[in-house]
């Protein structure tokens, strides 16, 4: 319903017109490149295995913050902060899923 | 490697008779639709009330009849795994095709009636709970519905075409991998799960926002109903959840179709990633179907006993908690990894402490029956029947908890007969009471009750005749997927027991599909919108809500919005002056929605036999249907005021 519309000040609507959506392009072209990179960088075997570890993880959170600022357009918006909660709830989420995983998925390494 | 030369015989299952059955029962019941549609002229009336609808409510209605329908499938499946299973040695089903039927069981179960139940009650009710007219992206709405109903569709398809999937509705590698799992069935499990799995998402993110940004003025958070709350709490799980899993079939699916190696042990891969990843989603999940049922109970409870809901406060604070902490549970499904005492202990521990915010909830619902005037109605029955039910599955949940004992029930019936009662005694009992109650505000009649008292009775009794003795199966060592036994275990007399419990069952869903045919034709009428007393909003609205749902928005001023403005009106207090009608602001109706879920479905079939000409055509689909909507600007209408009266009229309101 139109109600969504009417309620959020940052989200212009139809009125944008011809308005080309740079920011999408742009961040569409930045979050494909650090994927390809990944990619690149693991099938050419690029460096040792902690080396590509830390790089990739490098690369993810680039990838979140992309993410953020060119669709999810963090910063603008008015009315009650729901996002931050979200945000902070998913970051909790994010962090428990990859360490979690982590310290679940290195199970026997500590004993040899 | 996948086989590129398919015939008939590969194609289309042969050689069972149970399948030839299925094949001739499908054709016939096709056939049947189309004549009867034909019949009656009813091809245009589907197509624009229906097929094309964004109103929240007939598309909720449409998720509970899928969901009936697959819970029919899916206890057919049970059924024919407990005749297997009645007697030692029986020749009743071969194992493929036990395995073939413990899968698509499990899968349809929790992904094609357990989800789409909760998403009808989310549907059919937070609209009308929180005083809106619809949700706040209705056309995502009738995509979330398309895209799950297509790919159920792919899943059932499976049966008659290409043979099922048979590793287990967790679908594990090593075994499903191509490389010990040749057939279709596999894919069609993959692909099936993340067409449906897109609906999932979006459906989280659209009723988050719908309760976060579409309530009636006045109603502050802690004014919500409690369902409210629950839907709330399921839709954040939804949202980070689903992601997980989508990436865990994403990857399984490359493994199998492109030939990468992110499982396979001797290509690199790790199997145990994908079971970590699973349960990454799938311990939420059991959350995410639970937590409605949990909000209906409270529903149902308050209102049937007449009081608002004791504890309100902890309620909600126990239903954020169970959200939270459901995301630090995961390693409880494979302790046997061995992931070592440091892991397991923390799991095990976190597991214990998520009983203790459903324990919360379970003395606040008897809080409110207590010194409450209850009335023991239909879907009170079934409320009252989840509380021992879920206490037990509570219970032996914990004891399956601690993690040196899991290593004694693991995988075994032990386990099974623990998840039935929590999934069975929680989230089906809460969603046919939830469908009881809301019954008579989706048709304007109310179902039958004598029916409905024989279909609880024998469904309750049957599921602890049919469970309680796979506890016990459980510590005499009988494991799960197994399906034939020697005699002389001593299994024998409980296996026969369990297997006369799911009859029973079977018995129970009979009497209330015939209740429901029977109150079609004789059910009592529902002519003052408020059958039962009830306490929140959608019981203001006449009987089934106008399709605007709220001529006037309503103005809340407490909890329980409903209840307060029928009492103030026998204290005299007359409501404030009401305003002049306004146009109502609606969505127009779309078939691309429809279009497009039909054609990921095509896109799927064609992936999953690797016709890849067909995924071309499905995808070029889905993308036009994307553009055309970008360029669509003819997306809604105003309903003149006239009509609003006129409506508003015939249901003698003004």
């Amino acid at each position: 319903m139109s109600m969504m519309e009417e309620k959020v000040p940052g989200h212009t609507g139809r009125s944008e017109g011809g308005n080309w959506p740079w920011m999408h392009i742009i961040g569409f072209v930045i979050s494909i490149l650090l994927t390809l990179i990944a990619l690149r960088l693991v099938l050419a075997h690029a460096m040792g295995p902690a080396g590509l570890f830390v790089t990739i993880m490098v690369l993810a959170v680039l990838q979140i913050l992309v993410q953020l600022f060119f669709f999810m357009h963090i910063l603008e918006g008015g009315g009650p902060r729901w996002h931050l909660w979200m945000l902070t709830l998913g970051f909790i989420f994010v962090f428990t899923i990859i360490a979690g995983s982590i310290w679940i998925m290195t199970f026997g390494a500590e004993s040899y | 490697m996948p086989d590129d030369t398919l015939n008939v015989s590969h194609f289309l299952v042969t050689g069972d008779p149970l399948i030839y059955g299925a094949d001739v029962s499908i054709v016939v019941v096709s056939i049947a639709i189309v004549a009867v549609l034909t019949y009656y002229r009813k091809w245009g009336w589907l197509w624009r009330e229906w097929l094309t609808t964004v109103d929240h409510k007939k598309i909720g209605i449409m998720y509970m009849i899928a969901a009936l329908l697959m819970l029919f499938r899916g206890g057919v499946d049970a059924l024919l795994m407990r005749t297997q299973l009645a007697f030692p040695n029986m020749r009743f089903l071969k194992a493929e095709h036990y395995n073939q039927i413990f899968t698509t069981h499990g899968t349809i179960m929790i992904l094609f009636m357990a989800m789409p139940f909760i998403f009808a009650m989310m549907n059919i009710a937070i609209p009308l709970m929180i005083g809106a007219r619809d949700v706040a992206f209705p056309y995502l709405n009738a995509i979330s519905f398309w895209m799950f109903f297509f790919g159920a569709m792919l899943f059932n398809l499976s049966f008659v075409i290409g043979g099922s999937p048979d590793a287990g509705w967790t679908s594990y590698p090593p075994l499903a991998e191509s490389e010990f799992n040749l057939g279709p069935g596999e894919n069609y499990y993959l692909l099936a799960l993340q067409i449906s799995g897109i609906g999932s998402i979006a459906t989280g993110i659209n009723f988050f926002v719908t309760i976060l940004k579409m309530r009636a003025p006045g109603m502050t958070l802690m004014r919500m109903p409690l369902f409210c709350w629950a839907v709330l709490a399921t839709s954040v799980l939804i949202i980070f959840a689903f992601p997980v899993l989508t990436v865990a079939l994403a990857l399984l699916l490359i493994d199998r179709i492109a030939g990468a190696h992110f499982f396979t042990m001797l290509g690199g891969g790790n199997p145990m990633m994908y079971i970590n990843m699973f349960w990454i989603w799938g311990h939420p999940e059991v959350y995410i179907v639970v937590l409605p049922a949990f909000g209906i109970f409270s529903e149902v409870v308050a209102t049937f006993s007449g009081k608002r809901i004791f504890g309100y406060a902890s309620m909600v604070a126990s239903l954020m908690a169970i959200a939270v902490i459901s995301y630090f549970t995961w390693l409880h499904h494979f302790f046997t990894m061995g992931a070592g005492p440091g892991v397991n202990s923390f799991f095990a521990l976190s597991t214990m402490i998520i009983a203790i915010p459903t324990g919360v909830k379970i003395f606040n619902w008897l809080a409110t029956m207590y010194n409450g005037r209850v009335r023991v109605t239909v879907p009170m029955k079934w409320a009252l029947g989840f509380i021992p039910n879920f206490a037990v599955g509570g219970a032996t949940g914990v004891m399956l908890s601690v993690a040196p004992a899991d290593y004694q029930y693991h995988n075994s019936y032990f386990l099974i007969a623990h998840f039935h009662q929590t999934l069975i005694g929680g989230v089906v009992f809460g969603m046919l009471a939830g469908m009881y109650y809301w019954w008579p505000k989706m048709f304007g009649f109310l179902l039958e009750e004598r029916y409905a008292n024989w279909g609880f009775w024998w469904f309750n009794i049957g599921f602890y005749v049919c469970f309680i003795p796979q506890y016990l199966l459980g510590f005499m060592g009988m494991t799960r997927r197994i399906y034939t036994y020697p005699t002389g275990m001593g299994w024998s007399t409980l296996n026969l027991i369990s297997t006369i419990g799911a009859f029973m069952m079977g018995l129970g869903f009979l009497f209330i599909a015939a209740g429901i045919v029977y109150s079609i034709f004789y059910g009592e009428r529902d002519t003052t919108g408020d059958p039962w007393n009830g306490r929140t909003l959608e019981w203001s609205l006449p009987s089934p809500a106008p399709h605007y749902n709220f001529a006037r928005i309503p103005v809340v001023t407490s909890r329980d919005a409903w209840w307060t403005m029928k009492e103030e009106r026998k204290q005299g207090v007359l409501p404030p002056g009401r305003d002049e009608l306004r146009p109502i602001h609606m969505p127009k109706n779309s078939g691309r929605p429809f279009i497009l879920s039909l054609s990921f479905f095509v896109a799927g079939f064609g992936l999953v036999f690797h016709w890849y000409i067909l995924t071309v055509i499905g995808f070029a689909a889905v993308a036009a249907c994307l553009l055309l909507r970008s360029f669509d600007y003819d997306t809604d209408s105003y309903i003149p005021v006239d009509e609003i009266k006129k409506t508003e009229a015939s249901y003698g309101r003004s």
